[in-house]
């Protein structure tokens, strides 16, 4: 878990020697703490005229107590946020205004520091030059992610359907906010509006006050970190995982002031024993999130049906039974929210020697997509989470070269944090990203792998 | 008329239990202490039933071998548990009855409006047992403390002995008699004469019901794993007849003898832990409430004089239960009668199919009857989890409430005997 490299180069000789060999110099990333203001300094705010998302972006700045720029001022204030609401540029020369004004605040910003473009979703714009803008967006922000990620910034963009503004909000807060650390150069689209509108929580301190989730596999590492950041956050969790979990799954349970519920989720009768659990103890379940996964890793040619079977009734057939049997007892609440792991490298980019497990997390994509459209019915969302290189116990059993390089090919140059996993999910389980369904977000600090 | 009535209004319900898998002495265990183990038993329940931070009316429960430093042994747990800290608690301490008498000191507590909720619990170790100093150096030592002058420390060094340096290690066996339990049984068990077979039969169906109930998750809401051990490895699936056959007996007549290795308990490691509360309290929490505790029954006899056989204080108890509530020994769905030995069981057993004994010992008319086999034990007992002395009850009584609710209702007759001629028996409906 620990990233000796990264500790060594923060500190004030390994700093100097690090200048000296020009050696990569990842800076410690800014993570939330409850009660911190949601931008720890001032924020440059600016936007193309015509746009429709500036108000939002303002709104949302101004409520949370920011300091907003409209322009660099002359004190050489560093800039903790940059906002640009790209949405009004409806031809690809309109983008100079763009590059000028995030310019401004790139010259001078702060380390840590946000970068979040609201756009208008290429998808639903009709006119042509308009989309061409606007789909360049993409390629302006990821780039833009790779230059400022040695400061410890991130750069995001949010495509936002017409008449969706609203759900905006929720990925704006949680770009801004330290919850997404380790989330940079991604695009997450809102919308288009359903009947259903986000609903703003009371106190977003305790964005899940009232809710009841469970997490599976969460005995240890990344569900361990979600069952305590959903804990956090005000839910009470259901923490699952193999019966052999034992003590340790008690100790996370109580530690979050949750319960334990040990499980098999690949077992023939684990949905009807978990959805009838959940029944009997809450009524339902508010945010169910499938973390439970394992890795048996083969060559194609070398794979047995062990490995096989294993990695696919676990990683994904035990996630499509759940969920069938959950939406079949009608007991995912309405505004619910199911999230499950997928993997930036086994999901996305595919890994040699995981087939398997590419096939599973790659599946669980399409499964959430496939979903969405139903769960939105009654304001439920389905979405993926795919982290790339995050410090684990599996990460630490790594050979040094792969672990080396896994950490520092990511535009922040070092792993995530299983935090860092915890804080996408617990934001996409809050009742406010209602319009952002069946999308898949990576946790990977815009890792080279599965871009 | 009035207190019953009053005690009906406020019924005391079995939530649920949990345990840690019981290991044999000196083995997974070997390094956990009374307080680890009970602690790890506590916090499972509180995991199981998302409790952490709550505050209970009360915690009960004890150990048989404590170290002098485990005064506040279950105090101590609760501190060091995810139970809210200013929930109170006690020990006490009652031989192989300590948590089944916890059990009745917490429904009492209930029933009498005293509590909503509490746990009943218990834990031992054969592995971390107090060992003490010999009497006759402590005896010294204790002078010594008590000395004044100079010359009176010379005068003590002259008492040591080298003999002093033999420590007082714990036995197994009757203060009264110098006898230990096995010793006790095989008297009571040739006495009724019971089969090496029908000792063995308990024993394998032990065996295999508790292997059979850990197959089909039985236990899966009802033991946390704990320190790397998943089952009870005590446990011996696909005991058979044949094998048992083959060992020597070891209580009793070395020739004659019928009790072995495999139909007395072995020392065990382990803890148990029940939570018992009012039925509005478990619904304000959507908890489940298995079953009721109905009544219980304590009974002693007197073994120093050789009236009775020393595990025999439950065949008194239960015909006084069992009048008291206007039952026979036939209305039950399930018998949880503690293995103590085989030999007890059908000891037991045999007593209360014998007019003779149900006349002369306890004033009947007639004998109380047999029982339905099948109905014993259904999910296995003692002879196969092991039986670390006090957290017996507290596994009898959530294994049986369990199995009440998985039938969708009856009634249980739990039996536990014990060192010291005593006896508890309780009955729980569903």
């Amino acid at each position: 878990m620990a990233d000796t490299y990264a500790k060594l180069v923060q500190s004030d000789i390994g700093k100097r020697v690090a200048d000296l060999l020009g050696l990569p110099q990842p800076v410690e990333l800014r993570r939330h703490t409850p009660g911190e203001p949601l931008v720890p300094g001032v924020a440059l705010l600016g936007g193309a005229a015509g746009g429709f998302l500036l108000d939002t972006a303002s709104k949302l700045l101004v409520d949370a107590g920011t300091e907003v720029h409209e322009q660099p001022d002359e004190a050489d204030t560093r800039y903790a946020a940059v906002v640009y609401d790209a949405s009004g540029i409806e031809t690809s020369e309109g983008l100079d205004d763009l590059y000028r004004t995030v310019q401004g605040g790139v010259r001078r910003l702060a380390r840590n520091a946000r970068i979040v473009v609201l756009a208008a979703d290429p998808d639903e714009v009709a006119d042509l030059r308009h989309r061409t803008a606007q789909r360049a967006l993409e390629g302006f922000t990821r780039s833009l992610a790779k230059e400022v990620g040695g400061k410890g910034a991130t750069v995001n963009l949010i495509n936002v359907a017409p008449d969706a503004e609203q759900g905006a909000v929720a990925p704006l807060r949680f770009f801004l906010s330290g919850r997404s650390a380790f989330v940079t150069g991604q695009v997450v689209t809102v919308g288009p509006p359903t009947d259903v509108a986000p609903s703003v929580p009371a106190d977003h301190d305790k964005p899940l006050a009232e809710k009841v989730a469970v997490v599976t596999g969460a005995a240890r590492g990344i569900g361990a970190a979600i069952a305590e950041t959903l804990g956090r956050d005000g839910a009470h969790v259901v923490c699952v995982d193999l019966p052999s979990a034992g003590q340790q799954l008690a100790d996370v349970a109580n530690s979050v002031g949750g319960a334990a519920f040990p499980l098999d989720v690949s077992a023939e009768d684990a949905p009807e024993k978990l959805v009838s659990y959940l029944t009997e103890r809450h009524g339902g379940v508010d945010i169910l999130v499938h973390n439970a996964g394992i890795t048996r890793d083969k060559t194609l040619a070398g794979m047995d049906d062990k490995r096989w079977d294993m990695v696919l009734g676990i990683n994904l057939v035990a996630i499509e039974r759940i969920n069938e049997h959950l939406l079949e007892q009608d007991a995912l609440k309405d505004n619910g929210r199911i999230i499950a792991l997928s993997s930036a490298v086994g999901g996305i980019a595919g890994n040699r020697g995981q087939t398997n497990y590419g096939a599973t997390k790659a599946g669980i994509i399409g499964h959430v997509a496939g979903l969405a459209p139903t769960l939105a019915e009654n304001g439920s969302t389905a979405n993926a989470i795919a982290p790339g290189f995050i410090e684990t116990e599996m990460t630490d059993r790594m050979p040094f070269g792969p672990r080396e390089v896994g950490r520092r090919i990511s535009s922040l140059g070092q792993g995530g944090q299983p935090l860092d996993v915890a804080e996408a999910i617990a934001y996409l389980a809050g009742p406010d990203t209602t319009w952002i369904n069946g999308t898949v977000l990576r946790v990977c600090g815009q890792s080279l792998l599965g871009a | 008329m009035a207190a019953k009535k009053k005690n009906d209004a406020r019924q005391a319900v079995v939530v649920g239990g949990n345990r840690t898998p019981f290991a044999r002495s000196n083995g997974a265990y070997a390094n956990a202490s009374n307080q680890d183990m009970l602690t790890a038993a506590i916090d499972g329940l509180i995991a199981r039933y998302g409790l952490a931070g709550e505050r209970l009316g009360e915690v009960v429960g004890g150990a048989v071998l404590k170290h002098a430093r485990d005064f506040n042994l279950v105090r101590e747990s609760v501190l060091g548990s995810a139970l809210a800290p200013d929930t109170p608690a006690h020990d006490i301490q009652k031989a192989c009855d300590t948590s089944i008498e916890a059990a009745v000191s917490i429904s009492n507590k209930i029933r009498l409006g005293q509590i909503d909720a509490g746990i009943a619990c218990g834990t031992d170790t054969t592995s971390d047992a107090p060992v003490a100093l010999n009497e006759d150096l402590r005896e010294v030592l204790m002078d010594a403390n008590r000395a004044k002058e100079p010359l009176d420390f010379v005068k003590l060094v002259g008492r040591l002995r080298p003999s002093q340096l033999v420590p007082e290690i714990p036995r197994n066996a009757e203060p009264r008699t110098g006898m230990a339990m096995g010793e006790h049984q095989a008297i009571t068990t040739a006495e009724w004469e019971i089969s090496r077979e029908a000792q063995d039969a308990i024993a394998v169906a032990s065996h295999n019901n508790l292997f059979a109930a850990y197959e089909n998750g039985f236990f899966d809401d009802l033991v946390t794993p704990f320190q790397g051990l998943n089952r009870d490895d005590n446990m011996r699936p696909g005991s058979d007849m044949e094998k048992l056959a083959k060992l020597k007996p070891v209580f009793g007549d070395p020739e004659t003898g019928t009790m072995t290795a495999a139909n007395s308990t072995p020392l065990t490691d382990g803890a148990a832990a029940a939570l018992i509360a009012t039925p509005a309290w478990a619904e304000e929490r959507d908890l489940p409430q298995l079953a009721r505790v109905v009544d219980a029954e304590s009974a002693a006899v007197d073994y120093v004089h050789g009236h009775e056989g020393l595990l025999m204080a439950p065949a008194y108890a239960v015909p006084r239960m069992l009048d008291r509530n206007g039952l026979t020994l036939q209305d039950f769905d399930i018998y949880e009668i503690h293995e103590a030995f085989a030999g007890t069981v059908l000891s037991t057993l045999a007593a209360w199919e014998d007019d003779a004994f149900c006349k002369e010992r306890l004033g009947r008319d007639e004998a109380l009857g047999s029982i339905d086999m099948s109905k014993l034990n259904p999910k296995g007992s003692s002879l196969a989890t092991g039986h670390p002395f006090a957290a017996t009850g507290a596994r009898i009584i959530a294994t049986a409430a369990k199995q009440l609710d998985e039938m969708g209702g009856g009634r249980a007759l739990i039996s536990v005997c014990a060192a010291g001629g005593n006896g508890v028996v309780m009955i729980l409906e569903a």
